[in-house]
């Protein structure tokens, strides 16, 4: 069972939180002008990355807010969490196998 | 090939069964393939042998990082289907259903396929309409379904208890689904092809791909540059990965998903039993395990693992739907990385790049579709176009907005 800290609550079972995939994905400003090609792009399309990702989860069962985190995707292990608009968090150098 | 039979049973235990052929042989890569096909789970392996049986192409390789079906083709329930809503899913489900109706004798291997009957369990209004529309559009499109009444289901599993707290009001009977032997379908379709001529290559890691001008000329991998004409990746889990090393992206996110099976029991449960609403999925093997599938993880891993409250999640339904479970012992669990898309139905696929093809996003349902899926895949990759039944699957529908929506079908992992 994973041990997740929410920037807000601190640590919390895994059992209360809700993953909402890959995060810093923009949504475009001028959804009018864009193609098929680009919209689909935005919506649907995912690093989907085996290593280190950047997500974004909701603490559905304490605080109910959103917040970001890095994770490793390889051994699920958490490397950060943080408040949406903080800055992201590095990279570990390991490269994440 | 020296064909499997009676007789040849007989002849090989005359000599204590030291003297049976390799099922395949293990070369060396050649230098350069007609087609590589990436990943030696079933839906490759099935992929090879309809290329060179059908096709006509025998110039080809299968390369597999590990060893045959260690994925998810090894690892699934091997629940078998084809009740889905839409008539793009119902073509390509009921194509393959059809071809594993003669795939032990096609192969001349026996796959176990065995047609036990597969129950889709209602437990509440929403569950009986999805089943009542879902079970008609099958008819349209001439495929069997029945509905059952809670009393016709408890005549054919009796152990059922149908007072649970999510009380069973009526179920969707297919009876031409069931289940066939994972290992024995991958090794099947391997002994088939490898006697075409088709080169299995297994503990060799796809680690890039050599791309020329937007053309794939070949792979480079643990056992150094193979040159390929053309490229079939069949990775499952791995798909976003090739797809990133390949320079470009798939509308798939990889989860685990974990199953168990219980120490043996006498005969006891007599088909598939599926229920989305409390969501849980099982079966008893041959060797009389209960085969228990649970749901997936909410987010992206490659573990192969899966989360401890998914093992819980599914033993509370387990244990009110059959009552006799509560005290039977657990022998092994498992997980295996699926590649979901949005729509749960699975992508085939021409790429950005030339002569490239991708086979993926089956997701927690794409055993039940091996042959079917391989051999719509091989009919793509030998003329370049893709096959009618694979052309509405096609990944350029997450930007067209065509997609085959089935969640309802599908969202309980199977
Ligand atoms: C627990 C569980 C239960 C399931 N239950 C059912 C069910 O009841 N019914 C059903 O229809 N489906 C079920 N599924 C889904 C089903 O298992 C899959 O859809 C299907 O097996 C996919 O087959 P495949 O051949 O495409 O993938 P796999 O068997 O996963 O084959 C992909 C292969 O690619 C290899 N590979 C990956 N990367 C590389 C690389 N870089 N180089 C070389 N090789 C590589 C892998 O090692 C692997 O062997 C279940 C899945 C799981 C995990
Ligand atoms: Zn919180």
């Amino acid at each position: 069972m994973l041990v997740i800290k929410c920037p807000f609550c601190g640590e919390r079972d895994q059992t209360e939180f809700t993953c909402h995939g890959e995060a810093h994905i923009a949504r475009p400003e001028n959804p009018d002008e864009l193609t098929d090609e680009q919209w689909g792009d935005y919506i649907f399309f995912r690093q989907n990355i085996k290593g280190y990702q950047y997500e974004r989860w909701s603490h559905d069962h304490g605080c109910g807010r959103w917040f970001n985190a890095l994770r490793n995707s390889v051994t699920d292990q958490f490397v950060d969490t943080y408040k949406i608009g903080e800055e992201k968090p590095a990279i570990p150098s390991d490269e994440g196998k | 090939m020296n064909k499997y039979s009676v007789f040849s049973l007989v002849r090989n235990a005359m000599s204590y069964h030291e003297n049976w052929q390799k099922a395949w042989r293990s070369p060396d890569p050649k230098k350069e393939y007609d087609v590589v096909i990436v990943g030696g789970g079933a839906h490759g392996l099935a992929t090879a042998y309809y290329l060179a049986k059908e096709c006509g192409i025998t110039n080809v390789a299968i390369l597999e990082k590990g060893w045959l079906g260690g994925g998810n083709t090894g690892r699934n329930t091997t629940i078998v289907r084809s009740n889905y809503l839409w008539d793009e899913s119902s073509a390509i489900y009921e194509h393959a259903m059809k071809l594993w109706e003669n795939l032990s004798q096609d192969l001349n291997y026996n796959v176990m396929f065995s047609q036990r009957g597969l129950l889709h369990l209602a437990h509440n209004v929403h569950d009986m309409q999805e089943i009542g529309r879902r079970g008609h559009a099958i008819h349209l499109n001439g495929i069997d379904s029945e509905f059952l009444t809670p009393e016709q289901v408890k005549e054919i599993e009796p152990t059922i208890n149908l007072d649970c707290r999510y009380p069973v009001l009526g179920a969707l009977l297919q009876r031409r689904g069931g289940s066939a032997r994972h290992d024995a379908v991958a090794w099947g379709y391997a002994r088939a092809a490898d006697d075409m001529g088709v080169d299995i290559i297994q503990n060799c890691e796809v680690t890039g791909f050599d791309i020329q001008d937007g053309v794939v000329k070949g792979v480079e991998t643990s056992r150094g540059h193979i040159g390929a004409k053309k490229v079939g990746v069949v990775t499952a889990g791995h798909s976003s990965v090739m797809a990133n090393m390949a320079g470009f992206r798939m509308p798939l996110e990889s989860f685990p998903l974990q199953a168990m099976v219980s120490e043996p029991l006498k005969p006891v449960i007599n088909t598939v039993i599926m229920s989305g609403a409390v969501h849980v999925y099982l079966s008893q093997s041959d060797k009389g395990e209960l085969v228990v599938g649970a749901g997936s993880d909410n987010f992206v891993s490659y573990s192969q693992r899966g989360s401890f409250d998914m093992m819980d999640h599914i033993v509370g339904p387990l244990k009110e739907l059959f009552p006799f479970t509560s005290r039977l012992r657990m022998m092994r669990q498992w997980g295996g990385i699926v590649d979901v898309t949005v729509d749960r139905s699975p992508i085939i696929t021409k790429t950005p790049v030339e002569n490239m093809f991708f086979n993926c996003g089956w997701g927690t349902g794409g055993f039940k579709a091996t042959p079917g899926s391989g051999n719509v895949f091989a009919h793509s990759i030998a003329n370049g176009e893709l096959h009618p039944i694979a052309a509405p699957f096609t990944m350029n529908r997450f930007n067209t907005g065509a997609l085959i929506d089935e969640g309802a079908a599908a969202a309980v992992a199977h």
